[in-house]
């Protein structure tokens, strides 16, 4: 009985003509025809106020504040010896993203085997090295040529057939790279083992169901939807990876961090624009790798979502047109009155 | 093959025999003998646990049987036949058996990356060695034949359920499979959407194809099938024409289930 008398009184309410309009002056709109009016928000108005306010503070100090020295960091920004050392950096990173990928791949199919022994192997690479410091795994393979002094290549435990002198072969860049190789596969494996424990196991038995091939399976129906969980996961891998590169500097490489570094030792009096420097340069490597996930990922959502989600420029043009719309409607409001 | 009884043209192309297979201390196919013929539809029917699914993915070797075999079209499947023993077939060998036989999925399992037309194609160009251009022709055609002509370039998750159901049955043609399996086709579509699935699979049934269908759609086995056969606890208690097993089923389980699902 409630449940039906509640609703009744508010009816007659809505109908009566809204409060404001001028009485007699026109008959009011019927109910379906007034105009809608949003909620306001004015908490969102005080919070953006309050947000704006801080900003503007630190832009502010950001451009008086005298520490900073604007001007040496631009004078730093784009000289040769820190250009330098970005090439380092991105040669590295690039070198260790593609050979941990690889490795991790590799790790991870072999955690997924059904053999025991990979299955043990692969787990206790991966336990190892997610337990080792990056920085303690290459200090100790800056120190390896002490503790082998010759590699060769031939049947274990007998004859070798290729010698190569150790001291040699590993230069800094190589030990470098091999040392954040061998962290970033571990982390990849795990990775890339989510990705494809993500995919239905329905997936597999279609794909078996057809008589597709095992390798064909992995390459054309698993791992491509495994990457739409990989993707995002495995740039968050790649952008630690950036800075984790800054480490090679105590394996005397010198990278955009170790040039900063050495910089820094020999005009002390610039050691904040240097950092300023170093700062601004990992910035646009992450920016630049950002980006490029989020075609990455728009690639891999087709058939995932209904609608892919929009680029930058397709929501720039969407928000110009909201806009316009939003301007054309105002204006007639007006020319109506 | 001196000792065959029947001449080629009535040997079955499906025989099991003996098929028994647990999965830990559950025992879910507890000796199995089933023959299908060329160009019959047979439905399995039988209470959830009766082990229908496992034996329809034994056909194709998702599952390994414990025991007994299966044999399509003279060839077993799965193993070797060899000095007395069964030995166990390398993945390729596997491979190239199940592209003789088509299944379909309750849960279609149609792949989301790709195009209803990447869909069909996929398996010919990889497994039949056709070019990607006579493989889009016949993926066409067989779409045309499902009643989704025109819908080549959607992604599956813009069509209904059973829309998604046709295309997969269209993929498991492309195949030119000798059999087709089906797994509960209809029961993951909302009421309305199964009738346009099983409108195609009696098309199917017609144009002579051999099927094995797990269902629950007495209807559909009533008037499409030419055997049913109903497993209760892995085992087939009852088998025969529709007419005979649907309408006086001797064994009690059956036809308790049978009150319940008509």
């Amino acid at each position: 009985m409630s449940e039906r008398s509640l609703p009744a009184p508010t009816l007659p309410v809505a109908d009566r003509p809204p409060v404001g309009v001028g009485a007699g002056a026109t008959a009011p709109a019927p109910l379906s025809r007034q105009r809608v009016i949003p909620l306001r928000h004015p908490g969102r108005w005080i919070a953006t106020a309050v947000v704006l306010v801080l900003v503007a503070q630190l832009a502010h100090g950001l451009v008086t504040n005298p520490f900073y020295q604007w001007d040496r960091f631009q004078y730093w920004f784009a000289r040769p010896a820190i250009l330098q050392g970005l090439v380092v950096t991105l040669e590295v990173t690039a070198l260790s993203a593609v050979l941990g990928l690889a490795g991790g791949i590799l790790l991870a199919l072999a955690r997924q085997s059904k053999n025991p022994i990979l299955r043990a192997v692969s787990w206790t690479y991966i336990w190892l090295f997610r337990s080792v410091p990056l920085i303690v795994v290459l200090l100790i393979l800056y120190n390896f040529s002490a503790l082998y002094k010759t590699l060769s290549l031939g049947v274990p435990f007998g004859p070798g057939f290729v010698h190569f002198n150790e001291s040699a072969l590993a230069t800094d860049l190589v030990v470098a790279t091999v040392g954040l190789s061998l962290n970033e596969a571990a982390y990849a494996a795990e990775v890339v083992r989510a990705g494809i424990l993500s995919v239905d196991q329905g997936q597999h038995e279609a794909a078996a169901a057809l008589g597709l091939p095992k390798g064909y399976q992995f390459r054309r129906i698993v791992l491509p939807q495994a990457l739409r969980a990989i993707v995002p996961a495995y740039v968050n891998q790649l952008i630690g990876l950036i800075k984790g590169t800054s480490l090679v500097f105590y394996v005397s490489l010198l990278d955009l961090f170790g040039e900063v570094q050495n910089m820094g030792s020999t005009y002390p009096t610039d050691v904040v624009p240097l950092l300023l420097v170093a700062t601004g340069w990992y910035v646009v490597l992450t920016s630049v790798v950002s980006v490029v996930q989020f075609y990455v990922e728009r690639h891999y959502a087709r058939g995932a979502l209904r609608t892919l989600p929009s680029t930058p420029l397709q929501k720039l043009r969407a928000g110009v047109r909201g806009l316009r719309e939003r301007a054309d409607r105002t204006h007639l409001g007006t020319v109506k009155a | 093959m001196s000792e065959q009884i029947h001449d080629e043209s009535t040997r079955p192309l499906v025989r099991i025999r003996g098929l028994r297979k647990s999965f830990g201390a559950n025992l879910v196919l507890d000796g199995v003998d089933l023959d299908v013929h060329e160009g019959e539809v047979t439905v399995l029917l039988g209470p959830s646990g009766s082990g229908k699914s496992t034996l329809l993915r034994s056909i194709n070797h998702l599952e390994k049987p414990d025991a007994g075999f299966v044999e399509v079209g003279g060839e077993i499947i799965g193993f070797r036949h060899q000095g007395g023993s069964l030995h166990e077939l390398g993945h390729r060998a596997i491979t190239r058996q199940r592209a003789r036989v088509g299944m379909v999925f309750q849960q279609f399992n149609l792949f989301p990356h790709l195009t209803v037309l990447e869909n069909l194609t996929e398996a010919p160009v990889a497994v039949r060695g056709l070019s990607r251009k006579s493989a889009a022709l016949q993926a066409k055609a067989l779409l045309e034949r499902v009643g989704l002509g025109g819908r080549e370039d959607a992604y599956p998750r813009q069509l209904s359920g059973g829309q998604q159901q046709r295309v997969a049955i269209a993929r498991a043609l492309a195949v030119e499979p000798q059999l087709l399996l089906f797994d509960e086709p209809t029961s993951a579509l909302d009421p309305e959407l199964v009738g346009e699935v099983l409108a195609v699979m009696k098309d199917l049934a017609l144009s002579g194809m051999t099927m094995i269908v797990v269902t629950h759609e007495i209807g559909f086995a009533r008037e499409v099938a030419d055997s049913v056969v109903f497993l209760d606890g892995g085992r087939v208690i009852e088998s025969g024409p529709p007419a005979d097993v649907l309408a006086n089923p001797g064994h009690e389980r059956a036809r308790s289930f049978l009150s319940a699902v008509l």
